[in-house]
């Protein structure tokens, strides 16, 4: 107990005297289970903020966790399109994209481009399947040291409207212990709480895929807006259409090899530089910006923007790709997101997998740097 | 007695408060932006640049301390919560000023693009490493709950001094003007 008679030395009066006694018996203990509420109040919130109270709701980590506990965990992969193998090119803007956009990746001139393909999946050693889905991130470095970054599929419409329907997808074809394969009535169960995927999946059946990733198209999926020098935005989708011709699969014959997709990339690309149109897609008034499912109607403007070139390709485990988190917002003054959820949680979960991959020891590559020689 | 000797300078009283407001926001978002998804970006574009804003914020209030003159501790205060109150303030200074450091370092390390807002953006820090940006992204969760903690007793010994001691500690950093303490 602190000595009642202590005084401040500026005290004069019989008042102020009072008032700074130690307070005794009752009144001290409540005033100190006020400060004890109001310590655990400022504490609780702090919990709240993080989480604590809400153990069911769905967060990154959550996330994450779930696609380790389904697909496995592999020591310094990308949790989701684990198998890769890394490009670097440029990107020969014409110009036209200025009128859309104010960032300097659309003004006349060239800008260095780093990449990597993958294949769908946790599995980083998985053999490469001509329907697993075939993935592109980029980076552009943009001449004033602005990025951008993007992660595209071949598919044309996203099966997920939102991070939701993407776990549950994600927990319905956990493969079942015995028989190997998802429970179809789990995924039955799954397809009909989201009518949204089953008709995002009659779109994506309806496009056969090609018969490698040289000639893919990749979507950019999500709507993001242009922002042009007066502030003015536009809802836009971008487009990868391959100059290379498309050729179906089962022309060439599919060939057993554990990579043949990843081999016939590497061929092509020592052969000769490849090339894709970033084509963008200009959504008029009314076109969901917010539903990756729904592909905007036909006969919406396009607009050619420029040219990606790839002319090189190297091994995960000797390219700085391997370590870019293809972050779907990391992004130029210029663009923006659009009122999609898919683009925040994306970037949060990318997020996630980058921070757990970058802390652990890197396991070599299925594509090893002596498969990218010729 | 006069009142300057009391209270802090105001100055020092004026970045106190605004420091208390950006760090507490600054907290709230940290913690809560990690766990979200819909609004997980929105949240990280403010933390950004708000964390830089502390880091400014924290180095002009050392230096503005470093030549202001303190008033002396209330006698209430014995040896030994003066030297607590002493040695928290440099850690309360520490953890501001290398908390954010932190934060721009792990960015540097892992060569995001360090965006404050439109194409402004700082240069990296730090070699690119992922190893490193790991380490510095454990560092950064542990420091914030180390400066929750170290907030939450400077505010309860605030509390315990203002209210049961009564020795009228707030005034001295209250954000008004105290005439005589």
């Amino acid at each position: 107990m602190e000595s009642k008679s202590r005084q401040l030395p500026s005290d004069s009066t019989a008042s102020t005297k009072k008032q700074t006694a130690l307070l005794a018996g009752r009144s001290r203990m409540v005033r100190l289970a006020g400060i004890g509420v109001v310590i655990l109040a400022v504490i609780g919130a702090f919990l709240y903020l993080g989480g604590w109270f809400s153990p069911h709701k769905l967060t990154p980590v959550r996330f994450v966790d779930e696609f380790e506990r389904v697909n496995g965990r592999y020591s310094g992969f990308r949790r989701n399109h684990a198998k890769g193998v890394c490009v670097r090119g440029f990107f020969d803007s014409n110009g036209r994209g200025t009128r859309l956009s104010k960032a300097v990746v659309f003004r006349i001139g060239r800008v260095p481009v780093i990449g990597r393909f993958s294949l769908g999946g946790g599995d980083p050693h998985a053999s490469d399947e001509l329907s697993a889905v075939r993935g592109l991130g980029l980076q552009f470095s943009l001449s004033d040291g602005e990025q951008w970054r993007t992660a595209m599929i071949n598919l044309p419409a996203f099966p997920f409207k939102d991070p939701q329907a993407f776990y549950d997808n994600v927990v319905a074809s956990e493969p079942d212990r015995n028989t190997h394969q998802p429970d179809p009535a789990k995924m039955a169960a799954f397809l009909a709480n989201n009518p949204e995927t089953v008709r995002a999946l009659e779109i994506i059946k309806s496009h056969a895929p090609s018969s490698g990733f040289d000639n893919s198209t990749f979507y950019g999926l999500n709507a993001f807006r242009f922002v042009d020098a007066q502030g003015t935005w536009t809802p836009v989708r971008w487009t990868l259409v391959p100059v290379q011709p498309y050729e179906a699969v089962g022309a060439t014959g599919a060939s057993q090899d554990k990579n043949f997709l990843f081999d016939a990339l590497i061929a092509s690309i020592l052969q000769h530089p490849l090339q894709w149109h970033l084509i963008l897609t200009l959504g008029q008034l009314g076109d969901p910006t917010n539903d990756a499912t729904v592909p905007w109607p036909e006969g919406r403007e396009q607009v050619d923007v420029g040219s990606l070139t790839l002319d090189s390709v190297e091994s995960e485990e000797t390219s700085p790709a391997r370590d870019i988190n293809f972050d779907p917002l990391v992004l130029p003054a210029g663009i923006s997101p659009s009122d999609d959820p898919l683009l925040s949680a994306r970037s949060a979960i990318y997020s996630q997998s980058f921070t757990r991959r970058a802390g652990e020891t890197k396991e070599p590559s299925a594509i090893t740097p002596s498969d990218v020689r010729k | 007695m006069t009142t300057d000797r009391q209270q802090f300078t105001g100055s020092m009283r004026f970045l106190h408060w605004l420091m208390a407001a950006t760090v507490l926001t600054m907290l709230g978002i940290g913690v809560a932006m990690v766990t979200s998804l819909g609004e997980y970006h929105r949240l990280v574009s403010i933390h950004r640049p708000l964390g830089i804003l502390i880091l400014i914020l924290v180095v002009i209030r050392f230096v503005n301390r470093l030549f202001s003159t303190l008033p002396p501790f209330p006698a209430t205060m014995s040896p030994r919560e003066r030297s607590a109150a002493h040695w928290s303030e440099i850690l309360l200074y520490a953890l501001l000023f290398v908390e954010p450091l932190v934060g721009w370092g792990m960015l540097s390390a892992a060569r995001y693009p360090i965006v404050l807002f439109g194409s402004l953006h700082l240069f990296p820090i730090l070699p690119h490493s992922v190893m490193l940006y790991a380490a510095l992204r454990r560092a950064h969760t542990l420091l914030a709950y180390l400066l929750f903690l170290a907030f939450i007793a400077h505010f309860g010994a605030i509390l315990f001094h203002t209210l049961i001691v009564r020795d009228r500690m707030f005034s001295r950093m209250a954000p008004w003007r105290v005439r005589a303490l």
